[in-house]
């Protein structure tokens, strides 16, 4: 089946143009991949040609405002398979159509534009990659809208566009159309801080109850031996009024001497 | 009344304090660096050989000491002969720059620590630049974990002159390291000992986590045969043997003081001999565990690495010749590269330039060590796991655990001696001289986070202990061999622990250990003189990588300063009792 579109849009993957590269390609793929890539597309190949037909004439009119390079073109690419493995979906036909109205519906919420059609998106060079360069032209469709409304038009809207394809901003690229990147969510307070203050807090109060409760042990250390030492003393007064009698520091405290030592000890020493 | 001296609570915790101490940092980030340099399994011959000959009897020689003298370095050091007292001095200096600059490492473990509650992790994705249409410069010419570590953590500038300001993040930290070092240290062996069960234990947990999911790792294997497949041929390098026994004496922290001051709290019948030689066989063991952990970390990182180039290349290819997505893989590259190069000769030389040689080996032959390791390549490897948080908080955990057990021989190697000297403990208690000891320290080392700090650190680890250290060790070997008498002391072991000493230890205290020690002097000297200028690496923000730089004249001269003040100590200390020996001699001749 030959195709009379010299340009090649929207064209099955069945029927190319057949490079060495396409044909070698094809050759190496596996059988199954294949078979699963062509059977959707065969019907609308069908609707396709009897659509072509009927807009034979404005197709010969559109056909140099899509190309790539073109003035207000841009280049899109598709890594489905990157993103989704085994649930990847087959492009085609109606995935163009899919992303045709998007284009269409982000340039409906342009001022001054409300109104865009799906036929106005034009869409060429598609590539098993799958990328492709797409064009939006005005309601007289004799020109292109120019490049900065599509892209502030597709940068308002990306994420509604990724999300229809399951695709995100690495696996949908629109070369020359840069995404704004995600802001970094900042914490008012940073969260290293409060788990740096709670460590530090009960490390501080540690510390604290280690030292206070050393210095309670050293002043009970210290108030027991000047104890000892004063009821040493007074032992010692005793000792040399009695003579060796072992002392109670608790009972000498008083003063008082037990009598009963006293001529225990004197009838004990000799002579 | 006389206070008695603070003991372990049992001989457990004495083996657990030098497990701590010993097992350090530089088991995990310095062994498997050499073990990749000097022929992978090959490097385990002399290593064991050199713990054997080197390691067991130096360290069984500073536990014994310790024991018998019961006192930390100076007072041990001048009881083993007045003119020694130099030796104690030295090892109290360098233990003081140790610990200026080793708490520096705590500081950014904690500051890592508390960066990784964050999802995503700080150091994984780079920031964005001021209109948010890409990532900041730096950043992309570097990766997001090197740009965190030199410009978030460190804020390093271009050169060792610039000291810029004290950067208040890493300040935090680091009084922090220091509250936490105080709070072990504060009451001596009674809350050291407790402490010690955590440092010693808790990182071999988090060792062994490491090494389940190490091992799983995709990639792994990579790492660990890359490591383990032996060179044989670096067997003949005299480099591995020196490497080898300088790795063996800087891991086991000989010649602090650390380990004379833990084994003076020891009951004098303790059997320190069987202690040596557990604690040295864990050290190796560990540092040979960690390394295997280290290369399955390294191989899943050289592996993703790997991957991620040829996911650039294969890109690449996919958009420039618009072939189908998915249809590229790593094992039809090489062929589809060949048809391309021939069925589209000029589109593809101008590709040809942009396509990365990608290579697992040259992934792996990057061998890092130090702070790098720590802080870069593990980050790296971390971030690419699943659940990067869980195992980024485990990871700097044992780092933390590790670093802060080695601070507790650290200071203990200062405060013993402190405490021990009548007239210190007489006006001060134990926990405010601590206090004025970490106080002092964390001041010093704020200088290590201003944003040329990062220099200053790397002139303190390679410069402040090495060369004194060989020499002080070498005074203590020949002290208590010549000086003290080797059968002397072997009498004073028998009556102390009940058992005769075995007369490999004499053999290698008498003769092996000392010459080692002299023959590694040698190369570190011969080493310095014949590079010439000593350079360093410096982080060049514009280009986004290292590059080496001279050290300018003021950083030579405290390079020279550092090494002298405590190298002099020994002779100045031997002079310095020769001169008061003489002036009392003078005075009391006439009345003789």
């Amino acid at each position: 089946m030959t195709q009379p579109d010299p340009v090649g849009s929207s064209i099955p993957i069945r029927v190319r143009k057949k490079t060495r590269a396409y044909v070698i390609l094809t050759v190496m793929l596996p059988c199954s991949h294949r078979a699963t890539t062509m059977r959707p597309n065969d019907n609308n190949v069908t609707r396709e040609h009897t659509g072509r037909s009927k807009a034979k004439e404005l197709t010969a009119i559109r056909a140099d405002l899509c190309r790539p390079d073109a003035e207000n073109a841009f280049k899109v690419r598709l890594s489905i398979r990157t993103a989704l493995g085994d649930k990847a979906y087959a492009w085609d036909a109606n995935e163009e159509y899919l992303f045709k109205a998007m284009v269409a519906f982000s340039m409906r919420k342009v001022p001054n534009r409300e109104t865009t059609e799906i036929s106005h998106v034009l869409l060429c060079n598609v590539t098993q990659r799958v990328s492709f360069w797409f064009v939006v032209t005005d309601p007289s469709r004799n020109h292109t809208l120019p490049a900065v409304e599509v892209q502030s038009a597709i940068r308002m809207n990306r994420n509604r566009i990724n999300n229809a394809f399951f695709l995100n901003d690495q696996t949908l690229e629109f070369l020359r159309i840069p995404s704004t990147l995600a802001p970094p969510t900042d914490p008012s307070v940073p969260i290293w801080i409060i788990i740096f203050g709670v460590i530090f807090c009960i490390v501080l109060v540690a510390t604290m109850l280690l030292i206070i409760s050393g210095i309670r042990q050293h002043r009970r250390k210290n108030k027991g031996p000047s104890e000892m030492e004063d009821s040493e003393d007074k032992c010692e007064n005793v000792i040399t009024i009695e003579n060796g009698i072992p002392c109670d520091p608790l009972d000498m405290k008083g003063g008082h001497i037990n009598d009963a030592f006293v001529t225990e000890d004197e009838r004990l020493t000799p002579l | 009344m006389e206070k008695t001296r603070p003991l372990w609570a049992t001989p457990l915790q004495f083996v657990f304090a030098c497990i701590s101490y010993a097992v350090g940092l530089g088991n995990v980030w310095r062994f498997p660096y050499l073990c990749q340099m000097y022929g992978g399994g090959s490097f385990l011959v002399p290593y064991i050989i050199m713990l054997v000959v080197e390691g067991m009897p130096l360290l069984y020689l500073e536990l014994a000491v310790g024991q018998r003298m019961r006192q930390g370095s100076i007072g041990a050091w001048r009881t083993v002969s007045p003119y020694l007292s130099g030796v104690g001095v030295a090892s109290v200096v360098v233990s003081f720059f140790l610990c200026m600059y080793y708490n520096v490492v705590n500081a950014w473990a904690f500051w890592y620590l508390f960066h990784s509650f964050q999802d995503p992790l700080p150091w994984s994705v780079c920031p964005l630049n001021g209109n948010r249409t890409g990532y900041i410069e730096e950043c992309e010419k570097a990766s997001s974990t090197q740009y965190f570590w030199y410009r978030k953590t460190l804020n390093i500038s271009p050169s060792i002159q610039e000291s810029g300001a004290v950067q208040w993040e890493p300040a935090l930290c680091l009084i922090l390291a220091w509250l936490v070092v105080y709070l072990c240290i504060l009451r001596g062996t009674e809350s050291t000992g407790k402490v010690v069960y955590f440092t010693a234990l808790l990182p071999y947990c988090v060792l062994i986590i490491y090494l389940v999911r190490g091992l799983t790792l995709h990639g792994a294997t990579n790492g660990l045969a890359y490591m383990f497949t032996p060179k044989m041929e670096q067997l003949a390098n005299p480099k591995a043997w020196i490497n080898a026994a300088t790795q063996i004496f800087f891991s086991l922290g000989l010649g602090f003081g650390s380990l004379i001051a833990f084994a003076s709290y020891n009951e004098p019948s303790n059997n320190c001999q069987k202690h040596a030689i557990i604690v040295s066989i864990i050290n190796s063991s560990t540092s040979i565990f960690a390394s295997i952990v280290t290369f399955s970390i390294y191989g899943f990182k050289a592996t993703f690495n790997y991957e991620s180039c040829l996911n650039k290349v294969i890109l690449l290819l996919t958009n420039s010749f618009d072939l189908e997505d998915g249809f590229l893989t790593a094992n039809n590259l090489e062929q589809v590269k060949d048809y391309l190069a021939s069925a589209y000769p000029s589109k593809y030389s101008e590709v040809f330039p942009q396509i990365k040689n990608c290579s697992l080996e040259t992934e792996l032959e990057t061998a890092v060590q130090g702070t790098g390791l720590a802080f870069i390549v593990y980050t790296e490897a971390i971030k690419n796991m699943e659940v990067s948080q869980l195992w980024s908080v485990l990871y700097f955990f044992m780092l933390l655990l590790l670093g802060i057990g080695s601070m507790l021989g650290n200071t203990a190697a200062i405060l013993t001696p402190l405490t021990d000297s009548k007239v210190i403990s007489s006006y001060l208690p134990k926990e405010a001289i601590s206090g004025l000891v970490c106080l002092a320290n964390c001041a010093i080392g704020m200088l290590f986070t201003m944003e040329a700090g990062s220099y200053w650190f790397d002139i303190f680890n390679d410069y402040a202990a090495t060369l004194s250290l060989l020499l002080i060790v070498l005074a203590e070997t020949v002290a208590v061999c010549y000086l003290y008498g080797l059968s002397r002391f072997e009498s004073d072991l028998k009556a102390m622990t009940g058992r005769a000493l075995n007369w490999y230890w004499k053999a290698m205290w008498g003769g092996v250990s000392p010459l080692l020690i002299i023959s590694l002097f040698i190369f570190y000297l011969s080493d310095y003189i014949t590079t010439g200028t000593l350079r360093y690496q410096a982080w060049d923000a514009a280009q986004g990588q290292l590059v080496t730089k001279d050290y300018p004249p003021h950083a030579l001269a405290v390079i020279g300063l550092l090494v002298a003040a405590s190298t002099m100590c020994i002779p100045l200390g031997a002079l310095g009792t020769l001169i008061t020996r003489r002036l009392k001699q003078g005075d009391t001749a006439p009345v003789a």
